[in-house]
């Protein structure tokens, strides 16, 4: 950091440096820092009508925080949705570790290339877009349905649209690359002589993947997992278009707390709330897999 | 840092070493043939180098033996078995990487008994068995050490550990001290010919360094673009080269090329641009052919006295002298322009030598080795 000061400054000079730090500064303080400060101060305020705020009961309190536990419904919610999205994470990783192995270690050439474009493509499309494609292909009449009754496999259409198991799938397929890239890159450094010499010494291929490639990737599938469960946990499209009535995501409850009651104060403290569950989840992986920020930022 | 004790790995015998037969082994990646029909047959328990310059395919040929390629034609037996299908970790083998290849998470006890690991070894069996090898290879108590916090030559003896865990037929190092300082080098030379005849395990060693070659090995097989040029001890490598690869790339050597004037079964005369010189003819050359001779430094003697009508004689000027101690080196220059280096002991004789004076440089037929000119290594000539 201090390197890179150093260096604007060397290029434009002491007073061409100081005006691109204070244009930062400003540009962090106003559009990051002091709306998060005032969410923050909205959350700890009860919601009262315009006429009631600053006066006597405007107090600070902790009661929008209570209100998530007073709120069956909406707790339920809350803790579906970390576990569905813990869940997704899995998922993703599973899916995702051969695929980075593959395209990392085995993969030369042409072949590598095609994968790389292939994984990429989807991307160019709006999230939503992509998510709509997951609606046809899991509607009633959809393709997933045509084939099983075409094998016979189901005599009727199965309902995935408005389940759970929707969601997961449109999250997962959403959040692939996230998972892949960091875990390819942390792949990619793996010395393949240390693969070589691991099967040379008589160990199988899970052995090899258990005690030499995963220890190496663990950087990449740690941020890998951190990427993906915040996607996951943050998302409104992919369960607002995928899913029904039974299958709220939380952020749809924040949402609705904003601006179907209209309680901003209450839609702030439930944002935080998920917020803070989610640097749990970051804490949690860091210390599961021992790496530290410097790893995971490297 | 000696092995003075003997190898005893979980109580057993040394385990002995297996031969290694190459039989019309040819290796194509592509259009490009890395291998080119070689056939060896390594004995149990030899210690078998490769000698050729980088990119002969050397590394190939190992990892023809250890099984991480399949040969494009050919057989590869070890132990008489047919290796055809069987992959690396399933063959008597243990390779020694270029770059070591060690494990960098993992302590050094657990590099070491990794191969015990995968053999379903119990922890407490596999801490035990890498403690003895560690202490074999004089690492003792840096079992709990990171391998990054080793030194060069350290590491160096973490992989042979490794290695001999697996209890090896057959050994497979890849150039292993290229990477270490040349006193280094040189200590581990020896550490590694006594651990090859402590345990009995077949050595097969690759190297570009003929020094390397020569000290270490019971044999040497001599390569060149994928080709085995010479199979022989060390001695005959140096003294009788059967190429005119082997006779150049093995050591410093006088060349003069030209062609054969006169033949018989023991010796063939060479024109040269410095007159006629006798030499061994051990590829039975007849008049006509196209040959170079070949002389050592060492076999060359320089004086001052002018007789330049004796056979395998003939004159140089004195360009320098390169003193080195115990022998002196002399850098003489032909009429034709040509090079020459002849190496003297160190004797009162040479003193009072000086840049510009003519010498008479001779040799015994039976030094030199006059080698058909083949095209490809002629070109440098
Ligand atoms: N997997 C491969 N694909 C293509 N060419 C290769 C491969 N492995 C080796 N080669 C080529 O084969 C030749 C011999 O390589 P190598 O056996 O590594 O030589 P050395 O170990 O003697 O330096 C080199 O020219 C190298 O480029
Ligand atoms: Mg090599």
């Amino acid at each position: 950091m201090k390197g890179v000061l150093s260096s604007v400054r060397r290029r434009y000079g002491g007073v061409a440096t100081s005006l691109i730090l204070v244009s930062c500064g400003l540009w962090a303080l106003g559009l990051v820092v002091l709306p998060q400060l005032m969410m923050i101060d909205y959350s700890f305020r009860p919601s009262l009508p315009p006429a009631k705020q600053g006066g006597p009961e405007d107090i600070y309190t902790l009661a929008n925080y209570a209100a998530l536990y007073g709120n069956p419904l909406n707790l339920a919610i809350f803790l579906k949705t970390i576990w569905s999205s813990a869940l997704v994470t899995a998922t993703a990783l599973v899916v995702c570790y051969p695929v980075a192995f593959f395209l990392a270690r085995m993969a030369v050439g042409r072949t590598a290339g095609l994968l790389f474009i292939a994984l990429v493509i989807p991307y160019w499309i709006n999230e939503i877009l992509r998510t709509f494609s997951w609606l046809l292909i899991l509607a009633r009449n959809g393709f997933v349905n045509t084939v099983l009754l075409d094998l016979g496999l189901t005599q009727e259409p199965i309902i995935f649209l408005g389940t759970t198991p929707a969601i997961l799938v449109g999250m997962v397929y959403a959040y692939v690359l996230f998972m892949v890239f960091p875990i390819y890159n942390s792949l990619e450094s793996l010395d393949p002589h240390q693969i070589e010499a691991a099967r040379d010494l008589g160990a199988p291929w899970w052995r090899i993947h258990w005690r030499i490639a995963i220890p190496h990737a663990k950087p990449g599938i740690a941020v890998g997992c951190i990427m993906t469960f915040m996607l996951a946990a943050g998302t409104y499209a992919i369960p607002a278009i995928l899913g029904g009535p039974k299958s709220r995501w939380f952020t749809e409850v924040i949402y609705s707390q904003f601006f179907e009651a209209l309680n901003w104060n209450r839609g702030a403290a439930y944002a935080f709330i998920l917020l803070i569950m989610c640097l749990g989840f970051i804490a949690l992986m860091m210390r599961l897999f021992r790496v530290n920020l410097a790893e995971v930022t490297r | 840092m000696q092995f003075s004790r003997k190898l005893q790995v979980g109580g057993r015998d040394p385990a002995l070493g297996q031969g290694v037969s190459l039989d019309g082994v040819t290796m194509r990646f592509g259009d490009f043939l890395a291998v080119d029909d070689v056939s060896i047959d390594i004995a149990a328990g030899e210690f078998f180098s490769f000698l050729g310059p980088s990119g002969c395919g050397k590394t190939t040929i190992l990892r023809l033996i250890s099984g991480f390629v399949e040969p494009t034609a050919g057989r590869i037996l070890i132990g008489g078995q047919d290796m055809a299908g069987i992959g690396p970790n399933k063959r008597p083998t243990a390779l020694i990487f270029q770059n070591l290849a060690l494990f960098p998470l993992m302590p050094v006890w657990e590099n070491v008994a990794f191969g015990l690991e995968a053999r379903g070894v119990a922890k407490q069996e596999r801490r035990r068995r890498a403690e003895q090898l560690l202490e074999l290879v004089a690492l003792d108590g840096s079992g709990d050490k990171r391998v990054n916090e080793l030194s060069g030559g350290q590491r160096q003896r973490v992989a042979i550990a490794r290695a001999l865990a697996v209890e090896p037929k057959v050994m497979l190092l890849d150039e292993p001290l290229s990477a270490l300082d040349l006193k280094l080098r040189q200590h581990m030379r020896a550490e590694l010919r006594t651990i090859q005849r402590r345990t009995g395990v077949t050595f097969v060693y690759i190297t570009h360094d003929q020094s390397e070659a020569l000290t270490m090995s019971d044999r040497v097989a001599v390569m060149s673009q994928g080709r085995i040029e010479q199979i022989d001890v060390p001695d005959a490598i140096y003294n009788a080269p059967q190429t005119a690869f082997v006779a150049g790339f093995v050591g410093e050597i006088n060349r003069f090329a030209g062609h054969v004037v006169a033949a018989d079964a023991r010796h063939a005369v060479v024109e040269t641009d410095v007159g006629r010189l006798r030499g061994v003819n051990r590829q039975a050359l007849r008049p006509g052919e196209r040959a170079s001779i070949f002389i050592r430094p060492e076999r060359m003697r320089a004086d001052g006295a002018a007789n330049p009508a004796d056979e395998n004689s003939f004159e140089a000027v004195l360009d320098r002298v390169g003193f080195e101690g115990n022998v002196v080196n002399l850098f003489l220059r032909t009429n034709a322009g040509r090079e020459i280096i002849a190496q003297q002991h160190n004797s009162d004789d040479l003193s009072g030598l000086s840049s510009g004076a003519w010498m008479t440089l001779r040799f015994a037929p039976d030094s030199a080795a006059v080698l058909p000119a083949e095209g490809r290594f002629e070109a440098a000539a």
